[in-house]
C-alpha cells in the first residue's frame, strides 16, 4: 500500500457534481500532476458531506482544512498555496454567516460541530466506490462478528435492544420486524432494501448510497443471517442513476471479495443482493407497492395485513427497511445495543439524518441525535434563516407530514413529539419556511403533489385528495367559500381514517396541519380575500404609487391586460377589473412605484 | 380446526380461522355495503365502502380484506363508520355521470343502490370529472370510462376467470383509467368479446352494444321478412329479467314474446346444434379413422375461436371446422329456407338472440357471408331481447306457450344442451356412439362431462377404442387444458371448450347477477328441458334429416364445407 503525506477529499455527492465539483478536482488532479505532487498527495472522491449550498467542497487531510464555494481556479490555488508551499488559503474558507468568522476545519464549523454521525458515519469521508476504504473503517467486520460469533436469535436480541426504530417514516422497531419474519413459517425469505426514496427534497438515502454503499449491503446480510434468508433487493429509483451505479460497483466488489455470495467467511452462509430499479412512483416507496413492483406488478399498495414481514415478496416472509436504517445496523453490532440506545430520548433512539431545505442558511445533510429541538437544528446547525428573515414554521415529513409553527421550536424532535404535533417524522425531509410562506398555498403544493402521486386504487385517495385540492386551489383564488375550512377538515379526516395505505391515511396531513396551525391564514383568504405572505397572485392587488411615478408609461406598455392607463409623464393608475395580477408591470417599473397591497 | 370467535355489534359469531369480517357479518345477519368486492376473484379493498370499526385498529378496515381473530370487537354502523362510507360513496359519486335516468343500468345499476342505501343526500362536491372518452372500437362491448367506479371487477374477471388480460389498470391518480394497455381501442387488442366484464360491472361502464334498434327498424320493415333464431341457454334466462327465478324454462313463452314482437319466423339454434353434431361428429369420426390431427377441439364458442386465435395459433388445425350454430342457421336460412319458401334471400333479415356478446363479433366476420350475404344481421342479447320486450310492453309471464316454427326450429335434447358446458361434448358422444357402434344406447346421460368443475375427464369406449375427451368451460379453464395438450402431459381425441364459465348459460350477455349458484340452477334446467323433448339425439331430428336429403346431401359434403365450415385466422398476443 502506499503512503501519502495529504489526502484531498472532493465532494462527489449529487449536489456538488451539479454545483460542478468533476471540474473542480480535475484541476486539482491536473495541478498536482504539474507541480509533480502525485506520489505524496492523493485525491479521493468521496459521497456527500452534507452542506450542499456550500458546494463544490474539498476537504485537505492530515489538517482538515475545509475549502468551500470552489471553482477550477481556486483549486489551482488551493494546489500551488496549501499543497506545495504549506500555505492555507484564507479566502476560500468558511465564513459564519452570523459573525463572519472563519473556520479554517470543519469542525470549527456549527454545521458539523452538533451532528452525531451514525448512519452517516462514512458518507464524505471515503471512496464510496473503494470497498478497502470501506474495510478500513471497520467495514464488514460487523458481518463477520455476526457470523462467526452470534446466533440469529443474539443478532435479533441486540436489535432489538438497541431500540432502533424504522427510519424510512413509521418508525416500526426494527429488531421486531425482523423477530416476526424469523418466526414467520414460509421459504426462502427475503430481504429488501427500500431506497424508493420520494418526499420532495428528501436526499438522505441517496446520499448513503452514493456515499457509503457497502454499509446497507453489509446491514441486509446480516439481517439475513438473522432471519434465515439468502437473497436481497434493493428496490432504487431510476432517478438516482448514480446511486444505482456505485452500489452495483458495491455489490461487484463485495462478491469478488467473498462479503457477498456462497458461503461468506466460510461460515456456509450464503446471501446476495441484487438490485431493481424503480420508475420513479413515489407510491412505490410505500412497502407492499414495492413489493408488488419488485415482482413485476403495477406498483400498488394492497391491504395490511399480512405484513410483509410474514406475507411479502412472493408472498414469502420478507424483511423490507429503509436505507437509513440499515445504514445504522453495523454499528450497532459493533458498538453494542447499549451504545445505541444511550442516544437519543426514552422511545426514539439513535441519530436521525435530515435533508434541510428551504429557507435556512446552511441547507443540506444532517444526523442529529433524536430528542434534538427544531431550534438546534434550524438556528445552530442551519446557521438560521436566510436574510435575517423570521422563522415561520418547518415542514417535516414531507407530504405525508405537516407543519410545525414557531412556537414549538424547541419541542425534541421524535416520533412521539412530532405525531403530537400532528407531523410525523418521515423519512427526513425538513424544508424550513419564513415569514413570505403562504400556509395555505404549501398545502396546495403537497396536497398536488400526493394528488399527482396517488396510486388511483382507493377512492378516498383517488377522488377524495382531488377534491381537497379543488377546495384549496379555489381559496388560493379568492374562491373560496364559508365552510370550505370545515369541508377539507371533514374531508382529511375521513380520508385518514379511511384510505387503503399510508400515503392515503397521511395525505391531508400537510392541509390539516396547517388548518391546525394557521387557521387564521384561511380565513384571511376566504372571507377577506387577503394573502398575507403576499404569495397568492389571485389576492394581489397592484396599486401605483403618484408620488413616485414619473409617467414614463413602460408599465402600460408591458400590461398584457390593458389594465394601465394614463396621460404619458403624468402618475398612471391599475384598473383592477382588467387587472390579471401577472406581476409585470411591477417587475418592470424602474422606480418602484407599483406595490402590491 | 378450532373456531375463532369475535365480536360484531354486540353479537358473538364464530367463524373458521381466516374468515374476513365481511364473510363472519353476513353469517350472523349484518349486511356491510360493498362495490368492488366479488367473492374468491376480487378481494382488494379498493372502495373503502365496507368499512368498519375494530376495537384497538388506528383507522376504520375494510370488512372485504380483514381477517376475523380471536376477541376481535367489530362494529359496523357507528356514526364514523357511517359518515366515511356515506363520504367515500359521495366522492365516487362526484366523479360519475348523473345520467341515471337515461343509463342503461337505471334500476341495475349498484352505485345507485348504495346511494339509497347509504342514504347519499347531496353531492358537495363539484370538480373534475374523469377524461376519458367512451370506447365504442368493439363490435360487441363499450367501455364508458365515465362511468366507472374502479371497482377493478371486470379486471379480475378478464385476468383471473378468462386469463385474456384485455383490459388492465392503467394511468395513476385521478387519472387511473380501466382500458387495454397504452389505451388501445378495445376493438383493436386481444379482447376474445366475452362480455363476463359486461357481468360483473356495477354500473354502465362495460355494456354490451346495444343494437336493438336495428331490429326494431327491420320490423317495422314491410319490405324485410325478419326470422329470428334462440340459442339453447336463453330459454332458462330470460325469465329473470321478468321477475322468475333463475331456472324457469321459459321455452313456450320466448316463442310467443318474439311472434308479438313481429318476427316472421320464430326458429330455433337448437336445430343448427343438431346439424353442428352431425358435421363435427362425422368430423371426429373421420379424423380418428383417418389419422386426422388430434384432438379434435370444439368451435361453437366464438370468444373461444377469437382466445385461440390470439394465444394457441399453433392449435388452431385441432379445431373442428364447423361454423357456430349460429352461423349454420344464418347461412341456411338465407340458402336452403329462402329456396325452400321462396323468398329473395336479399330480404330476408336474420336476427340471433344469444346468450353472448361475442356473437356480435363472429357475425361481423369477413367470412361469415357464404350465403351470398351477411349470414346473420343483428345479434341480440338475451338483456338487450328483455329490454325490447319491455319497451314493447309484452307481459312476459302471463303469455301462453307456443311453438316455434317449422322447419329450422325443429331440434332435439341433444341441441338443448349445447347451452351447458359439457353439452355439446354429450350431444356429440350420443351421436357418435350410435353411428360408430351401431348399437342403441342404454343411458344418455354422460354425467362426467356435466357440472361446474373447471375441466372434466371421461373416457368412452367406442366399438373397441377409448375415446378420451376433455370439457372446460371459462378460458382460464382452457388454458390449463391447452397447455397440458401443448406440453404432452396429457392426450385427448376430443375437447369441448366454452368461453363461459358454466358454458352458455353463463355467458357474457346473460341476465344479471350472475353467480355459480344462478348458474348452477340455470344448467339444472337446461337437462331437465332435455329430458322433457320427445327426441334427444340429434341424428334422430327428423328436419335435419329432411336438410340432407332436400339439399345437403351427406355431413362433410360439398354443400356443408360451402355453408357450414369455415377457416380461421391466427392474431397477435395482444
Amino acid at each position: 500500500m502506499e503512503l501519502y503525506r495529504a489526502h484531498v477529499l472532493v465532494c462527489a455527492g449529487a449536489g456538488c457534481i451539479s454545483s460542478g465539483c468533476q471540474a473542480v478536482k480535475s484541476a486539482l488532479v491536473e495541478s498536482i500532476d504539474r507541480l509533480g505532487l502525485q506520489r505524496e498527495i492523493k485525491v479521493v472522491e468521496t459521497g456527500c458531506m452534507g452542506p450542499c449550498d456550500l458546494g463544490p467542497v474539498i476537504v485537505v487531510y492530515p489538517e482538515g482544512v475545509f475549502y468551500r464555494q470552489l471553482k477550477p481556479a481556486d483549486a489551482v490555488e488551493i494546489a500551488e498555496e496549501h499543497l506545495l508551499k504549506g500555505r492555507v488559503v484564507e479566502r476560500l474558507l468558511y465564513k459564519a454567516p452570523e459573525d463572519g468568522k472563519t473556520a479554517v476545519t470543519s469542525d470549527q464549523i456549527d454545521f458539523f460541530k452538533k451532528q452525531t454521525r451514525i448512519a452517516l458515519r462514512n458518507t464524505g469521508i471515503i471512496n464510496p466506490e473503494s470497498v478497502e476504504e470501506y474495510i478500513a473503517r471497520d467495514g464488514y467486520r460487523a458481518l463477520g462478528k455476526v457470523l462467526t460469533s452470534m446466533t440469529p436469535e443474539e443478532v435479533i436480541e441486540c436489535i432489538k435492544k438497541s431500540g432502533l426504530r424504522g427510519r424510512g417514516g413509521a418508525g416500526f422497531p426494527t429488531g421486531l420486524k425482523w423477530e416476526f419474519s424469523a418466526k414467520a413459517p414460509g421459504k426462502p425469505k427475503y430481504v429488501v432494501c427500500n431506497a424508493d426514496e420520494g418526499d420532495p427534497g428528501a436526499f438522505m438515502d441517496r446520499s448513503i448510497l452514493e456515499g457509503d454503499p457497502h454499509s446497507v449491503l453489509e446491514a441486509m446480510a446480516i439481517c439475513g443471517y438473522a432471519i434465515g434468508a439468502n437473497q436481497g433487493y434493493v428496490y432504487v429509483r431510476a432517478e438516482y442513476p448514480l446511486a444505482v451505479q456505485r452500489l452495483s460497483l458495491a455489490i461487484e466488489k463485495a462478491r469478488e471479495y467473498g462479503l457477498l455470495g456462497e458461503s461468506i467467511f466460510g461460515t456456509g452462509f450464503s446471501f446476495d443482493v441484487e438490485i431493481r430499479v424503480g420508475a420513479g412512483a413515489f407510491v412505490c416507496g410505500e412497502e407492499t407497492a414495492l413489493l408488488a413492483s419488485i415482482e413485476g406488478r403495477r406498483g400498488e399498495p394492497r391491504p395490511r395485513p399480512p405484513f410483509p414481514a410474514q406475507e411479502g415478496l412472493w408472498g414469502k416472509p420478507t424483511v423490507i427497511n429503509n436505507v437509513e436504517t440499515w445504514a445504522n445496523i453495523p454499528p450497532i453490532i459493533l458498538n453494542g445495543p447499549e451504545w445505541f440506545a444511550s442516544i437519543g430520548t426514552e422511545k426514539s433512539k439513535g441519530t436521525k439524518v435530515f435533508a434541510l431545505a428551504g429557507k435556512v442558511n446552511n441547507t443540506g445533510l444532517v444526523e442529529v441525535p433524536m430528542g434534538t429541538t427544531l431550534r438546534e437544528i434550524i438556528f445552530d446547525i442551519g446557521g438560521g434563516i436566510q436574510g435575517g428573515k423570521q422563522f415561520k414554521a418547518a415542514q417535516i415529513g414531507g407530504p405525508s407530514g405537516g407543519c410545525i409553527p414557531a412556537r414549538y421550536l424547541d419541542v425534541p424532535v421524535d416520533y412521539e413529539s412530532l405525531t403530537r404535533l400532528g407531523a410525523i417524522m418521515g423519512s427526513g425531509g425538513l424544508i424550513i419556511m419564513d415569514e413570505d410562506t403562504c400556509m395555505v398555498d404549501l398545502a396546495r403544493f403537497f396536497l398536488e403533489f400526493v394528488q399527482d402521486e396517488s396510486c388511483g386504487k382507493c377512492s378516498p385517495c383517488r377522488i377524495g385528495t382531488k377534491r381537497m385540492l379543488e377546495i384549496v386551489e379555489r381559496i388560493t383564488r379568492g374562491e373560496g367559500r364559508e365552510g370550505d375550512i370545515e369541508l377539507l377538515e371533514e374531508l382529511g379526516q375521513s380520508i385518514k381514517s379511511s384510505a387503503l395505505c399510508g400515503l392515503g391515511q397521511t395525505a391531508p396531513n400537510p392541509v390539516l396541519s396547517t388548518i391546525r396551525h394557521f387557521r387564521d391564514e384561511y380565513e384571511a383568504h376566504i372571507y377577506h380575500k387577503k394573502c398575507p405572505a403576499g404569495v397568492c397572485r389571485a389576492l394581489m392587488v397592484y396599486a401605483i404609487d403618484e408620488e413616485k411615478c414619473n409617467g414614463c408609461g413602460r408599465c402600460a406598455l408591458v400590461c398584457p391586460a390593458g389594465a394601465v392607463y394614463g396621460e404619458k409623464k403624468k402618475p398612471h393608475r391599475i384598473d383592477l377589473e382588467k387587472c390579471l395580477r401577472c406581476g409585470t408591470c411591477m417587475e418592470k417599473c424602474k422606480f418602484g412605484a407599483i406595490y402590491t397591497i | 380446526m378450532s373456531l375463532v370467535t369475535l365480536t360484531i355489534d354486540g353479537q358473538q359469531v364464530q367463524v373458521p380461522p381466516g374468515t374476513t369480517i365481511l364473510a363472519a357479518a353476513r353469517q350472523a345477519g349484518i349486511r356491510i355495503p360493498t362495490l368492488c368486492y366479488l367473492e374468491e376473484l376480487n378481494v382488494i379493498g379498493a372502495c373503502r365502502l365496507c368499512l368498519v370499526q375494530v376495537e384497538g385498529a388506528r383507522a376504520l378496515v375494510a370488512a372485504c380484506v380483514t381477517r376475523a381473530a380471536e376477541g376481535m370487537v367489530v362494529h359496523t354502523s357507528t356514526p364514523a363508520v357511517r359518515h366515511a362510507r356515506r363520504l367515500n360513496l359521495e366522492l365516487i359519486m362526484s366523479n360519475h355521470p348523473r345520467e341515471c335516468l337515461t343509463c342503461l343500468r337505471n334500476t341495475s345499476c349498484e352505485l345507485q343502490q348504495l346511494a339509497a342505501e347509504l342514504g347519499v343526500g347531496e353531492i358537495r362536491f363539484q370538480g373534475e370529472v374523469s377524461p376519458y372518452e367512451v370506447d365504442d372500437s368493439s363490435p360487441a362491448i363499450i367501455r364508458d370510462p365515465r362511468k366507472c367506479v374502479l371497482c377493478r371487477r371486470c379486471v379480475a374477471v378478464c385476468e383471473k376467470v378468462q386469463g385474456v388480460s384485455a383490459i388492465a389498470v392503467q394511468e395513476r391518480g385521478f387519472d387511473t383509467v380501466v382500458a387495454p394497455a397504452f389505451l388501445a381501442p378495445l376493438g383493436e387488442v386481444n379482447c376474445v368479446n366475452c362480455g363476463q366484464c359486461s357481468l360483473v360491472c356495477p354500473t354502465a361502464a362495460i355494456h354490451e352494444r346495444d343494437e336493438t334498434e336495428k331490429v326494431w327498424a327491420a320490423l317495422a320493415d314491410p319490405q324485410m321478412h325478419v326470422v329470428v333464431q334462440t340459442a339453447p341457454a336463453v330459454r332458462v334466462s330470460i325469465g329473470e329479467m321478468f321477475g322468475l327465478e333463475p331456472g324457469s324454462i321459459v321455452t313456450g313463452k320466448l316463442v310467443a314474446a318474439l311472434r308479438r314482437l313481429g318476427f316472421d319466423k320464430v326458429f330455433d339454434t337448437d336445430f343448427t346444434a343438431d346439424l353442428t353434431i352431425m358435421e363435427e361428429g362425422s368430423e371426429l369420426i373421420h379424423r380418428l379413422q383417418n389419422g386426422g390431427r388430434l384432438p379434435l377441439i370444439t368451435s361453437c364458442s366464438p370468444g373461444w375461436i377469437k382466445f385461440i386465435e390470439h394465444f394457441y395459433p399453433s392449435l388452431l388445425p385441432n379445431l373442428s371446422t364447423c361454423k357456430s350454430p349460429q352461423q349454420m342457421f344464418g347461412a341456411l336460412a338465407k340458402t336452403y329456407y329462402a329456396q325452400k319458401e321462396g323468398i329473395d334471400p336479399a330480404r330476408i333479415f336474420v336476427v340471433s338472440i344469444m346468450p353472448c356478446t361475442a356473437k356480435k363479433y363472429e357475425a361481423g366476420r369477413p367470412e361469415m357471408n357464404s350465403s351470398g350475404y351477411r349470414d346473420v344481421d343483428v345479434v341480440l342479447t338475451t338483456r338487450e331481447l328483455g329490454r325490447m320486450l319491455k319497451q314493447a310492453g309484452i307481459d312476459f309471464d302471463s303469455l301462453p306457450e307456443e311453438d316455434y316454427d317449422a322447419p329450422l326450429g325443429i331440434s332435439t335434447g341433444a341441441g338443448v344442451i349445447f347451452g351447458a358446458t359439457g353439452g355439446v361434448m354429450e350431444a356429440a358422444l350420443r351421436t357418435a356412439y350410435e353411428l360408430v357402434t351401431g348399437a342403441t344406447l342404454v343411458s344418455l346421460d354422460f354425467e362426467e362431462v356435466r357440472g361446474l368443475e373447471g375441466v372434466k375427464e371421461a373416457s368412452v369406449n367406442l366399438a373397441g377404442t377409448e375415446l378420451k375427451v376433455a370439457v372446460a368451460h371459462g378460458l382460464g379453464n382452457a388454458r390449463k387444458v391447452l397447455d397440458a395438450v401443448v406440453n404432452r402431459e396429457r392426450e385427448y381425441h376430443f375437447i369441448e371448450i366454452m368461453c363461459c364459465p358454466g358454458g352458455c348459460i353463463g355467458g357474457g350477455g346473460q341476465p344479471l347477477p350472475v353467480d355459480n349458484e344462478i348458474r348452477a340452477r340455470r344448467i339444472a334446467a337446461i337437462y331437465q328441458a332435455d329430458r322433457q323433448m320427445p327426441l334427444r339425439k340429434s341424428h334422430e331430428n327428423p328436419a335435419v334429416q329432411a336438410l340432407y336429403r332436400e339439399f345437403l346431401g351427406e355431413p362433410l359434403g360439398r354443400r356443408s364445407h360451402e355453408l357450414l365450415h369455415t377457416h380461421y385466422t391466427p392474431r397477435e398476443r395482444f
